[in-house]
């Protein structure tokens, strides 16, 4: 970070050495261009994230009416009913064990590929290229290219499955199978987007390393577990809590794939809000679930702020 | 460095393993292509294998579906999403950088933590907003919500911090105003940044599911990912091949951008992962 001193750094020497001294003379209007360049965003924020957000909590510490109506404070007991509620703590759980499935399969598959694509072989781009293509898909083909894959009767695991003579596996109605479903769809899905970053970081460890790794006589086994991952620890971090965050967030494919089902084996939290809120129109418990989301979601964000901060002071 | 003195044996096993993994990465794709070209009957019995391969399905997917006019749906509202983002996104990020003002570490701080608030847990009362304003089943309230965003603002932000003081030297110099200097020269010299946001904007729009499979009903503004799983209901007798057909017509395109693109994509993933 030797670089020349960027503007913001300049503008605040200036602005600190020469107080009275009016010499930046762009000054005077700053109060007006930082209204009319930040208006915008901010009424859209404001209007969509946090008017939304403070409604959303004061909902969940009501009672509602069918119509989403406030009727009577309820203070905190719709939380307590909530994480008292087997069906709600079911949903809790399976949330969990797709998180942690999807973050565990997308991060150690990601990984393979991005240290097999790091090898300096002839037409390794070619495998790059290839390896980051799920990037290009979206949840709806994503969902309809597997749905095709898990078919009960038609579908290509059942097409090889009575080839070999085997029992097909019920992909789709067996509770703890769906799970496995939903969880391979996703890390397909993840798969390109966390190569490309992993890829990225393990080209950017310094070369010498492994030179002097080699000279030592050490495997690669070595290398990669004492080198490699030691140097991209930040960069799997990182991906890790997006990986989570968006894992928590998850819809679309459930909604495609599962319906929340079999017997609620899928009904994570986001689906169960949507349900909560536009089919039994409990608005209440609906906006209950909803900060309890927030809630998961920012400390994860947290987290993440807490990595960048220390990746730009280094 | 390494792998240049390695025995041939060992390459081999290396390339044995990079195609082995690239053929199950792909197989959804080669599976899906592949049944979008059977005879229906084929699918029906569980067989794969057909010598009779035709465009058939395709042509019904455009003639028998909205599927154009989701995919125009789509576009158009992510192209706006993205243009929209880039404007207002680098506009607040130009105002963090380059105006002082009272306040500013406050809203600053007041975009972080928007940034921590999921979308998913605030859809009632936008919900509610929209429908009172009349937005619903229209293009605007695809567009409107998302008009700027935080994460976009905070990238472009960290990007700018980066533009050289000398540069803002000359164009004082120069007398240049506020918005000449962001026209001219910021958003120029950010201009890898600037791709890199408007790639993930209108991926971010593209991919919208649950905003949209609330807030529209009709065709006429119903977008792709909706649009499929509208196809896929409607199917009753499980047309697989045209679906597959169709999901093809989606997927070959944005593959197609991605591999023009992925050079500045990978690049500013980096840049924003790493700095």
């Amino acid at each position: 970070m030797l670089k020349s001193p960027t503007t913001e750094e300049a503008i605040e020497k200036k602005q600190a050495s020469s107080k009275k001294r009016s010499t930046f003379k762009l000054n005077a209007n700053d109060k007006y261009f930082s209204l009319l360049f930040l208006g915008p965003s901010l009424l859209i924020l404001g209007l969509f994230v946090f008017y939304p957000m403070i409604k959303t909590f004061y909902i969940s510490m009501f009672l509602t009416n069918t119509l989403g109506k406030t009727s009577v404070f309820a203070g905190f007991s719709n939380y307590a009913e909530l994480l008292t509620s087997p069906d709600f703590l079911n949903s809790l759980v399976v949330t969990l064990a797709y998180v942690l499935g999807v973050t565990f399969f997308t991060l150690a598959i990601s990984l393979l590929l991005a240290n097999l694509a790091s090898k300096k072989l002839p037409g390794i781009g070619i495998f790059r290229t290839l390896y980051s293509v799920t990037m290009g898909v979206s949840v709806s083909v994503a969902a309809i290219f597997w749905l095709f894959i898990f078919n009960p009767s038609t579908g290509f695991f059942a097409i090889i499955a009575n080839a070999l003579k085997l029992t097909p596996i019920n992909w789709l109605t067996d509770p703890s199978n769906a799970m496995w479903a939903v969880i391979i769809t996703t890390v397909w899905m993840n798969l390109g987007f966390t190569f490309l970053i992993l890829l990225g970081a393990i080209e950017s460890v310094p070369q010498t390393l492994y030179e002097a790794a080699s000279v030592e006589g050490a495997s690669p086994r070595f290398q990669f577990f004492k080198i490699t991952l030691p140097m991209i620890s930040p960069t799997l971090f990182f991906v890790s809590t997006i990986t989570i965050i968006d894992a928590f967030k998850s819809f679309g494919l459930i909604d495609l794939i599962t319906k929340g089902g079999p017997t609620n084996a899928t009904n994570m939290l986001v689906y169960r809000i949507y349900k909560d809120a536009f089919y039994s129109g409990n608005y209440a418990q609906a906006s209950t679930e909803a900060i309890i989301l927030t809630v998961i979601i920012a400390a994860f964000t947290l987290l993440q702020f807490k990595f960048l901060e220390k990746k730009v002071n280094y | 460095m390494a792998e240049n003195n390695k025995s041939l044996p060992k390459r081999i096993l290396t390339y044995v393993l990079l195609i082995a993994l690239a053929l199950v990465i792909l197989a959804p794709f080669f599976i899906g292509i592949w049944t979008s070209f059977l005879p229906t009957m084929n699918i029906a019995k569980g067989d794969l294998f057909s010598t009779n391969l035709s465009f058939d399905n395709y042509v019904a997917a455009f003639t028998k579906t909205p599927i154009l006019r989701y995919l125009a749906n789509s576009f158009v509202i992510s192209t706006l999403t993205m243009v929209a983002q880039l404007l207002f996104c680098s506009m607040s990020a130009y105002a963090f950088v380059f105006l002082k003002f009272k306040g500013r570490n406050i809203l600053f701080g007041l975009f972080l933590v928007t940034m921590m608030l999921p979308f998913e847990a605030q859809i009632i009362p936008n919900f509610q907003t929209v429908k009172f304003l009349g937005m619903l089943d229209n293009y605007s309230v695809l567009i409107v919500p998302f008009l700027t965003s935080a994460f976009g603002t905070f990238m472009l932000r960290q990007s700018f911090k980066q533009t050289p003081a000398e540069l803002k030297e000359a164009s004082d110099i120069e007398g240049l105003n506020h918005f000449q200097f962001y026209w001219n020269v910021v958003l120029p010299y950010n201009k890898i940044s600037m791709i890199t946001l408007g790639a993930y904007s209108f991926l971010g729009a593209w991919n919208q599911y649950l905003w949209p499979m609330l807030t529209t009903f009709s065709n006429n503004s119903r977008v792709i990912q909706n649009g499929l799983r509208q196809l896929q209901s409607e199917e009753t007798f499980n047309d697989w091949r045209m679906i597959q057909a169709s999901a093809a017509i989606i997927v070959i395109p944005t593959i197609i951008v991605l591999f023009i693109g992925q050079h500045y994509f990978k690049s500013g993933l980096n840049e924003g992962a790493v700095k």
